[in-house]
């Protein structure tokens, strides 16, 4: 395989070819839970902190991240929005998703990963018109070169492929990076997704936040793999697995992906270990398939709380950061608490304008029809209130 | 739908000189031939244009669409996948997204199933979902039908699926010029096209003026384009019969046997599922004032049930009797032995259009 030079250099996992695929023994981890820098030793790559600025920078959109998960599940009970799946306790997978591209690249999230779109540049009431049930998607995927998050699991996979492909067809370096859960790596989609990147040597790095829980399903009645990570040997890809909570680990782990894409070494599996804090969604109950002890055993891993140590131990975190921080998440909150709670009015005729680039005679007879239902409607209510 | 055939959208990219077509002028082509022209020629005028799916490089697809694609094209633009159809269409997906034209192949209709999450799901949605700010300009192409003797899962009548979906356009030809002009049209459509070849037409020949076809799809030309535009097949006066895709020969072949029994029957091919030309199938049940639909996919909650639907809305006070239907029957497509006893043939149509209360007239 002339697509994997490395494998005829790589001499770890006891010198086979294969070795250079698995993911490290333990989950890279820089920052440990307490806030004090890790040994990064004995994992497959030399993974190294990242510069304090960089840090700083991710600490900010942590908060900022914390900050939309908690107003938005405020808006959710209050009824102001449909829905909202909530990613509190997983910030640090998605902010560093973000941190590890260009503009020029793309993201493909999921519909957890709101706090990624965010943090792509989308305008915030961009992002919650489908939350909030406007329509079923808000913003423009080129403007921001962000997919729309999908529902259906994995789908989106092979569709960061497509555009990782299309791109390298015209010779552009973009790299893609693709979110998915852990119940998702269980799709068949997830399987072509992956087997297609490799086969076509494509700049993908898929990035699984294995927060342990499909709905109310644990991980282990989805796979029994060593690691989701481990899987990444059966495409031909190097695997790897990271402490989902330490920003710093993420931000090593996917730059090293991400540069490996970008330089034309093809495609890569990322897992990250965190922990989702909530329910699946506001329509969910997670008291009825786990323990509060098992929750309670992941506050302390939290991502933002051992940043946050980190960087004050170390003297990089002033009390006018940490101001300028939460000024900044309270803008965004106020934000989101202004759009969603500015009555909207969505326009029934635009059911039919978009199915088709023109819409089928068919269409136009039904919209006149919509149409007159409408008019006819609102005269009844005049009459009425005559 | 738009009215003129469309160019090239403004993603499009230039294929520098374009080479000289292998064939051209007055040619006696077959139905498969004029498909591979109409991609091969796509390709040479926009490089967005790509080809995939399993065994159409080196092999040229199974039934020979694809063939000779890779040796003009190179193999970055029409190239073999992994045996994998959600995984075709999912990539196919991306890359209309990020500014390609992929024309793919599903190898047989039944194959398609494994992609159908993508197709309804993402393929059909992404316009309305994104307010027309995402189009996917994309084209499957799904060998369909049956009439050849195939083994189980090679023969389905998939169009219910697909024209049961908003978003897509449904296209499926019955001749050699429309297999040529109906494919230009579909990858130059700015929507995602499910395009339905009935494989038993692969190989029906017939002489087409390809300098014609292809003028009009220079870069002046103004024919319109085929989608949404049934055609008459045949003219007729005392009934008509309403086919598309494989059946529309059949439908053909009851008119020449009935004419010969005194009797004059339209043919109407309806060529573009989706969008339906009701203005034109309706003006036609009309002349007539009796129908018969013909398909050969199951009649239950089928295309040929909607179309009777549609007609019975639009015509009832024109008619002289119901509108009958000739489908296969609500069972799965049978083994080859047993198909002609399915399969709606002559004898079957023109003993239903017996039943077309004659007496009363």
């Amino acid at each position: 395989m002339t697509n994997h030079p490395e494998f005829l250099e790589y001499t770890g996992n006891a010198g086979r070819a294969e070795g250079y695929l698995l993911p490290s023994a333990t989950p890279v981890q820089l920052i440990d839970p307490d806030g004090t820098a890790a040994t990064a030793e004995g994992y497959k790559e030399n993974y190294a902190l990242p510069d304090p600025a960089i840090l700083l920078e991710g600490y900010e959109r942590l908060v900022v991240g914390r900050r939309v998960n908690d107003q938005a599940n405020a808006l959710v009970r209050q009824g102001r929005m449909a829905v909202y799946p909530s990613s509190t306790g997983q910030e640090a997978c998605q902010v560093a998703a973000v941190m590890a591209l260009r503009s020029s690249d793309w993201l493909f999230p999921t519909y957890r990963d709101t706090v990624a779109i965010l943090g792509r540049g989308v305008e915030p009431m961009e992002v919650f018109e489908s939350l909030r049930g406007d329509w079923h998607s808000g913003f423009d995927p080129h403007q921001y070169n962000t997919a729309l998050p999908t529902t259906p699991l994995a789908t989106q996979l092979l569709h960061a492929v497509g555009v990782a492909h299309a791109a390298k067809l015209r010779g552009e370096n973009t790299v893609v990076l693709a979110l998915c859960g852990d119940g998702a790596s269980s799709e068949g989609d997830f399987h072509e997704a992956l087997n297609f990147a490799a086969v076509f040597h494509v700049p993908v790095v898929f990035l699984i936040q294995n927060n342990q829980y499909a709905i109310s399903v644990p991980l282990i009645h989805q796979s029994v793999a060593p690691s989701l990570a481990h899987k990444a040997v059966g495409y031909g890809m190097p695997g790897e697995r990271v402490d989902g909570n330490d920003l710093a680990a993420l931000l090593a782990v996917l730059g090293h992906a991400v540069d490996r894409a970008r330089n034309g070494g093809g495609p890569a599996l990322v897992e990250a270990h965190t922990y989702r804090m909530e329910s699946h969604t506001n329509a969910d109950d997670a008291t009825r398939y786990r323990d509060a002890a098992e929750v309670a055993q992941w506050v302390p891993k939290d991502p933002l709380r051992r940043l946050k140590t980190y960087l004050d131990d170390a003297g990089l975190l002033s009390a006018a950061d940490s101001e300028r921080f939460a000024a900044a998440a309270e803008t965004l909150a106020a934000t989101l608490r202004d759009g969603l709670n500015t009555e909207t009015s969505p326009d029934p005729a635009e059911l039919f304008r978009y199915v088709y680039s023109e819409p089928t005679p068919q269409l136009r007879e039904q919209s006149l029809l919509l149409t007159a239902e409408l008019a006819a409607g609102s005269a009844n209510l005049e009459g009425a209130l005559r | 739908m738009t009215t003129m055939a469309q160019k090239p959208q403004s993603q499009a990219q230039s294929a520098g000189p374009v080479p000289a077509p292998e064939l051209t002028g007055v040619q006696t082509i077959t139905f498969a031939k004029a498909l591979t022209l109409a991609m091969s020629d796509a390709m040479a005028t926009d490089t967005s244009v790509l080809v995939f799916g399993e065994d159409v490089g080196t092999l040229g697809g199974v039934f020979r669409v694809t063939d000779g694609l890779t040796r003009q094209f190179g193999e970055e633009r029409c190239f073999d996948t992994p045996l994998a159809e959600s995984g075709i269409i999912g990539m196919a997906t991306g890359m209309a997204l990020n500014g390609m034209k992929p024309v793919v192949e599903m190898q047989f209709d039944a194959f398609a199933y494994p992609a159908f999450e993508q197709i309804t799901s993402h393929v059909a949605k992404m316009g309305n979902r994104t307010k027309g700010r995402v189009r996917l300009p994309l084209v499957i192409r799904i060998p369909y039908a049956g009439g050849i003797g195939g083994v189980e899962h090679h023969c389905d009548s998939s169009e219910a699926y697909y024209v049961h979906t908003p978003g897509l356009t449904v296209l499926t030809p019955s001749t050699v010029t429309d297999a040529y002009i109906m494919l230009r049209d579909a990858i130059a459509s700015p929507d995602p096209v499910i395009f339905l070849e009935p494989k038993k037409l692969y190989f029906a020949k017939d002489t087409v003026d390809l300098d014609a076809l292809r003028a009009r799809y220079a870069p002046a030309a103004t024919a319109e384009t085929t989608i949404g535009k049934a055609v008459i097949a045949r003219q007729g006066t005392d009934a008509t019969l309403i086919a598309y895709g494989p059946s529309v020969a059949v439908a053909l072949a009851a008119a020449e046997t009935a004419a010969a029994e005194g009797r004059s029957l339209q043919v109407v091919d309806v060529r573009s599922l989706v969008p339906f030309d009701d203005e034109t199938v309706a003006a036609a049940v009309r002349s007539t004032g009796r129908a018969v639909v013909i398909a050969e996919a199951p009649g239950f909650a089928s295309m040929a049930s909607e179309i009777v639907a549609r007609l019975q809305e639009r015509c009832f006070h024109t008619l002289a009797a119901p509108i009958l239907r000739v489908t296969g029957f609500d069972i799965p497509y049978p083994a080859p032995r047993l198909e002609k006893y399915y399969l709606p043939g002559v004898d079957r149509i023109l003993d239903t259009v017996d039943e077309l209360q004659w007496e009363d007239s």
